[in-house]
């Protein structure tokens, strides 16, 4: 179970303004550790997003995602829609955080 | 050849299939796109999103900065007038060139920012995937400090 991570969601003119920040290393596979080892990749490879039970959005992410993944859309909706992400990370971690659109 | 190994080539040929035909929708294409993440080049990743080399477009907005000062986190946002059904962020000269893929759905305004990666100074393509046709704006990005090593 990864970090918990922000969202916020604001409604304004029917649009809700989804803004998320994942908490995830996204370490890219091209580092290497001290002893000139290079440190495996490991990041966020899929993310997915539910208003009201309904798909909205979905992504996915290769390596060059910069750490601590940012990400912002937009989808047509209104206040107190109950917004789910999901994300899934190349380990086969995930986690499932949740927001109400104000 | 054993059992296993035949079943999971029938399997993924019959998957390959499904998903040229159009059977399977976004929703279910869930699963993580390796080939189009792993490809080396911008003609790897456009070989495995398909319809070949896309057409530069006046109507696909790539918002970036001209200089980013530290590689490992460069903002990138696309915008469209189209109908997009699936955007894409490319980084030319990074080691794999694909850095995110976007559904978008019904309902989605055509609009995504995140933030990437960028090893060196490269053009930076974004890609909007509208009435089943790939269409590309491109931007330099110079780039002050690397962010893919160490």
């Amino acid at each position: 179970m990864g970090d918990p991570m922000r969202v916020r969601a604001a409604e304004n003119g029917g649009t809700v303004d989804v803004k998320i920040l994942m908490k995830h290393d996204m370490e890219s596979g091209q580092r290497k550790d001290a002893a000139g080892k290079t440190i495996p990749a490991w990041f966020i490879s899929t993310i997915k997003v539910t208003a009201n039970g309904k798909d909205v959005f979905s992504g996915q992410f290769g390596p060059a995602v910069s750490k601590d993944p940012f990400l912002n859309f937009k989808y047509k909706g209104a206040k107190g829609d109950k917004i789910v992400v999901t994300w899934n990370d190349s380990k086969g971690d995930k986690r499932t955080d949740e927001a109400t659109a104000s | 050849m054993n059992e296993q190994r035949r079943s999971l080539l029938k399997y993924s040929a019959v998957f390959s299939l499904m998903a040229s035909t159009g059977l399977i929708s976004v929703a279910q294409a869930q699963e993580w796109n390796k080939a189009a993440f792993e490809g080396k080049s911008l003609d790897d990743v456009f070989k495995v999103l398909g319809g070949g080399i896309p057409d530069k477009s006046a109507a696909v907005t790539l918002n970036a900065p001209d200089i980013a000062e530290n590689g490992a986190v460069v903002p990138v946002g696309i915008t469209t007038s189209l109908k997009a059904e699936q955007m894409a962020i490319l980084v030319e000269k990074n080691p794999s060139s694909l850095a995110a893929q976007f559904f978008i759905l019904p309902g989605t305004d055509p609009f995504v920012t995140t933030r990437i990666k960028m090893g060196q100074t490269s053009n930076v393509y974004g890609l909007v995937k509208a009435d089943g046709k790939w269409l590309m704006t491109v931007k330099e990005v110079k780039v002050t400090l690397g962010g893919c090593g160490g």
